[in-house]
């Protein structure tokens, strides 16, 4: 079977810049990869081009089938991208969010409430515009985005910044049980400990090349104590 | 694709009642450009109502830019963008939608706008499906316009200072246009408004196919 991810000296620019430098990687669905690496190593440009947002430039890239640059529009149905910033609408709340979202993928609105439910907001938290939230609720909220979208490309920019340890948790909860459930997780982390416990594979980066592979400690079978 | 810009229209719309830019600063605005308009040329009604068109035009205009700027700002990060990609909506549902939503705000700012002119610049209307016509044309077209170019004029940081100097001189038909057809439209006017609702047609109709085909592109660059 095809490698859910499978990139071949993929190059990608960034205002004339090269951001990705040559990137080699595999990776099966049900896997959870970890990204490490210093700032400007290539880690968020690796999630965007994984996300169809960055366009390659030269080498080879099939993400879940789709190959791109081509097939960026196609790929981009399946991922479910959290970055630093949640990308969602400040004005609207949590529900109104999730509700719009969901309408927006196709996907039944009524599963906002539920997976507000299980990142932990409830009452007037959700109903409080996403502006005057604090940075944590934030975060679950995007969290929440992914866990009813369950796309078949997980990928999480720095999920555990700044947050409390049971969001932490959440964050490792949510990663297995979508690994579990077939999908790939990708997540950059600047904290090396916290990400090897959570990935099958671990991939150190530099310049925009991977300078180093090793194995994880992730439990696929069961749930990663993360906090 | 229509049903993408329902969704997107009803969200801006959402966004625009909650916090009320429109009502507490862009019609605000454009009164005050009006009265302001009003207190330059002085105290004569003639000179009032004879300026009325093109100053009612000019006020549009410039609180369109205004309206404009708010409404992609609503999309203004690079994640919300981004985000808006991830979700798989057309990009032309999208156009659609956002210029949907800044047509409603629009078309209630000129009918206050309208009454505004009425009172203030003593005009006398004889032609009212002509003047409606003309704002409802000019009004797609301004939208259509300032959607495309807001896209155009990208990240936040630069749109403010941008936006106007791409959007002002591109309208400048709908400005001769709509102050002609406001002009065909009064007591005091002259000519027939036919031609000039056709200038403003053939804009609204030529931004709105741009828009559709272009806002993709541009997204994505």
């Amino acid at each position: 079977m095809a490698p859910a991810i499978s990139l071949r000296s993929a190059v990608a620019l960034s205002g004339g810049f090269p951001v990705l430098a040559g990137v080699d990687l595999d990776l099966d669905a049900g896997q959870v990869l970890a990204l490490l690496g210093s700032n400007g190593a290539g880690k968020t440009s690796l999630l965007r081009l994984l996300a169809g947002l960055l366009p390659l430039r030269s080498g080879e890239a099939v993400v879940l089938g789709c190959e791109l640059p081509d097939g960026a529009a196609e790929l981009r149905r399946q991922v479910g991208l959290a970055g630093h910033d949640p990308g969602l609408y400040e004005e609207l709340d949590a529900r109104e969010n999730l509700r719009f979202a969901l309408r927006a993928a196709r996907l039944d609105p009524a599963g906002a409430d539920a997976a507000l439910e299980r990142v932990g907001l409830e009452g007037r938290a959700v109903a409080t515009p996403l502006g005057l939230l604090s940075e944590g609720q934030r975060r679950r909220v995007a969290l929440a985005w992914l866990a009813a979208r369950r796309p078949a490309l997980w990928l999480l920019d720095e999920p555990h910044a700044g947050l409390d340890a049971s969001t932490r948790h959440l964050v490792g909860e949510l990663c297995n049980e979508a690994a579990r459930g077939g999908a790939v997780v990708v997540l950059s982390s600047h904290e090396p400990e916290l990400a090897v416990s959570l990935a099958d594979t671990v991939v150190t980066m530099g310049g925009g090349a991977v300078i180093d592979t090793s194995r994880g400690r992730r439990d696929a079978a069961g749930v990663t104590d993360v906090a | 694709m229509w049903r993408d810009a329902l969704l997107v229209a009803g969200r801006d719309l959402r966004i625009e009642l909650r916090t009320r830019v429109g009502l507490w600063q862009v019609l605000p605005f454009a009164l005050l450009t009006l009265l302001l308009f009003a207190f330059a040329l002085g105290p004569k009604p003639g000179l009032l109502a004879e300026a009325a068109p093109g100053l009612f035009w000019l006020s549009i205009l410039l609180s369109v830019v205004l309206a404009a700027q708010r409404s992609i700002a609503v999309e203004g990060t690079r994640a919300t963008r981004e985000g808006s990609r991830l979700l798989g909506l057309d990009p032309a549902g999208i156009f659609l939608g956002k210029m949907l939503a800044l047509l409603v705000e629009v078309l209630l700012l000129e009918a206050v706008l309208l009454v505004g002119v009425l009172i203030v610049f003593h005009v006398l209307v004889t032609a009212w499906a002509t003047l409606i016509a003309s704002c409802v044309l000019a009004a797609i077209g301004l939208c259509a316009a300032s959607i495309l170019y807001g896209s155009l004029a990208g990240e936040a940081r630069i749109r403010a200072t941008l936006l106007p100097v791409l959007l002002l001189p591109i309208t400048a038909p709908v400005l001769i246009a709509g102050a002609k057809a406001f002009d065909a439209s009064v007591v005091t006017g002259s000519g027939s408004g036919a031609r000039w609702l056709g200038i403003l047609a053939v804009f609204a109709l030529v931004y709105t196919a741009l828009g559709i085909v272009l806002y993709g592109p541009l997204e994505e660059s």
